[in-house]
């Protein structure tokens, strides 16, 4: 994916992983299961909101806790095209990328998009675009090796190609 | 001249460099790669996806099915199946059925599996544990897992590091638990965050390998990548005991390593300490905890559930009797903390006082089963964390404490201390 658009669900600090979803649900690894129950302890009418394409917007130290992928899984599986975050627990940043759901560091961006904004981001240039106010962030690009497993989708396919 | 951390030291070492610095990408080979009953079935099925089949080392690979085993429901036991026959199909030396299992980062440990000097991956966030042999472990999700069970290699970001400078000796009814909680305390839950935490000084010798195990395990709790001690007479004679004749490399940072930041702890000066709701940062000591009441207390976990922790639990709770209405539960880590727990007496005291005493399982710490709450009530518990819903109902509240502190509230019925008991 080299562009994401959509509406912003905003979050404060330290967003876990028990929130984004919680153990009672990790019996099952079916994605669309995980995707029903996405932020229900934190938001309960995410589920209902979320369409494809939206995007979360948190502040700092975005999925702390826990290392279960199930927590960006249930958040790419419930259509969400990017999570932008002052900046990110760093087991769930690597699951993230590792899994093929696109996030950004970018505190302006943070401080300034609002809930309900419609937002676009440029993945290449790592320009965010809040169309609703009109500002313009730019987020941290990610180092040329990480880039090259998000553009393959994923570690496996990654390591698949170099063999 | 090299000026590389104890964790830098471990990773240049496994990338085949001789030097690494802070923020430089490497590939490095693994030791041991882990994973539990949640995280694994994800890894297996993303194992599917590898052009080339198989494992890269059968004896390198540890499988513990322990969060919802034995088995709390039908979809649990599905994904235990599931891993119990890739364990199976690939010939995995150290896959864990019920009867020989513990919770993970209590059994290898004990198992002989996690030396000093190993780089260790495990699918579960409080893998950072092993640093308190002076191995690097950190935790990862299923993908690398997956990735690390197939090739027998990860990519790391090269961590800087925080150094915390352990001084004096503390009190009695001080321990690791308190020295966690209150460095997260002081730096918060991501005060640590992509870094090492490592901890040396003369004050760890005063730390006895559970002190050190429950540090290390919570170095997660801080944001932190690894927690890594440095390996003395104290954790050699651990390393006899359970890993007898196994090879290992002891490494040590250089004397003039770059850190960060750092800390000097004054183990004399701490006192009990509790995280409140809902994060491990929101640490609280006696002097500023008023009456709370309290429905029910869990000693056990990956962060409390070894055999001292049970000595402290049993000593606090002799000649006593849990508060009327509450429940008390009480879970030893592994099989043989169990077996131990029961040949000193300790078991009889904690069911004379009215607790239960459960099999090895993660079950009540992440709100698995065995002491889920409900709606409203309260728990003192010895695990590592405390969000919202972490252990059932979302206005369910948890307080992390030492196995002293929550074995005295049990008395109490409230959030105590030993000495509240004229101990
Ligand atoms: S005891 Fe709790 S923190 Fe430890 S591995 Fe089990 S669920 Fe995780």
């Amino acid at each position: 994916m080299k562009a994401a658009k959509g509406t912003v669900f905003k979050y404060g600090d330290n967003v876990d992983t028990d929130v984004i979803i919680p153990a009672r649900y990790l019996n099952t690894t079916d994605h669309s299961e995980l995707a029903k129950h996405c932020m229900e302890d934190i938001d309960k009418d995410f589920t209902s909101k979320v369409k494809a394409g939206d995007i979360i917007v948190a502040d700092k130290n975005f999925g702390c806790g826990s290392s279960r992928e199930h927590a960006p899984i249930a958040i790419k599986a419930s259509g969400v095209s990017c999570v932008i975050a002052k900046s990110f627990a760093r087991i769930f940043y690597r699951n993230s990328i590792n899994i093929g759901l696109p996030i950004i560091e970018c505190e302006e961006a943070a401080d300034n998009i609002k809930a309900g904004d419609v937002v676009s981001i440029d993945f290449d240039t790592g320009l965010i675009t809040d169309e609703t106010s009109g500002k313009t962030f730019t987020g941290q690009a990610f180092p040329p090796f990480m880039q090259k497993i998000i553009d393959s989708e994923g570690l496996i396919n990654y390591i698949n190609s170099k063999e | 001249m090299s000026r590389m951390t104890m964790t830098q030291k471990i990773l240049a070492a496994h990338a085949g460099l001789s030097e690494v610095k802070a923020g430089q990408l490497i590939e490095a080979d693994l030791d041991l790669v882990l994973g539990n009953d949640i995280t694994s079935p994800v890894a297996i099925k993303e194992m599917e996806k590898f052009t080339k089949e198989g494992v890269f080392n059968k004896d390198k690979i540890a499988l513990v099915p322990d969060h919802f085993v034995p088995n709390k429901d039908i979809k649990s036991a599905e994904n235990c199946k599931c891993v119990r026959e890739f364990a199976k199909r690939n010939s995995i030396t150290n896959y864990f059925e019920v009867g020989k299992m513990g919770i993970e980062h209590a059994l290898l440990p004990e198992s002989g599996l996690t030396l000093p000097g190993d780089l260790i991956i495990g699918a579960d966030s409080h893998t950072c544990t092993y640093g308190a042999l002076g191995a690097f472990s950190t935790g990862i999700g299923s993908t690398d897992m997956a990735a690390g069970m197939a090739t027998g290699k990860a990519w790391f970001k090269v961590p800087s590091a925080i150094k915390f400078n352990i001084v004096g000796k503390p009190s009695k009814w001080v321990s690791g638990k308190d020295v966690i909680l209150h460095i997260i305390g002081m730096i918060g839950v991501d005060g640590a965050l992509y870094k090492s935490m490592e901890f040396v000084g003369e004050g760890i010798r005063n730390l006895s390998m559970d002190d050190r195990f429950t540090i290390a395990n919570m170095a997660i709790e801080a944001g932190g990548k690894n927690g890594i001690f440095p390996v003395d007479d104290i954790a050699l004679t651990y390393i006899n005991e359970h890993a007898k004749g196994k090879k290992y490399t002891v490494y040590e940072a250089d004397p003039d390593a770059e850190y960060d930041e750092e800390y000097t702890i004054d183990l004399s000066k701490l006192t009990p300490t509790v995280a409140f709701p809902h994060l491990p940062e929101n640490t609280h000591t006696f002097d500023d905890i008023d009456d709370i009441k309290i429905d029910q207390v869990v000693i056990g976990s990956c962060t409390n559930g070894r055999i001292d922790d049970l000595r402290i639990a049993a000593e606090v709770l002799t000649d006593h009797h849990i508060a009327e209405g509450m429940r008390c539960i009480v879970i030893p880590a592994t099989q043989k903390i169990y077996m131990q727990a029961m040949e000193e007496g300790l078991l009889k005291t904690f069911i004379e006082a009215g607790a239960i005493v459960s099999t090895p399982t993660c079950g009540p710490c992440l709100g698995g089963y065995m002491g889920v709450l409900a709606s409203g009530e309260r728990c003192v518990s010895t695990t590592n964390r405390n969000f919202v819903g972490r252990m059932g109902a979302i206005d369910s509240e948890i307080y992390l404490a030492s196995p002293a502190v929550a074995a005295a509230s049990a008395v109490t019925g409230k959030i105590s201390q030993p000495s509240e008991l004229g101990l």
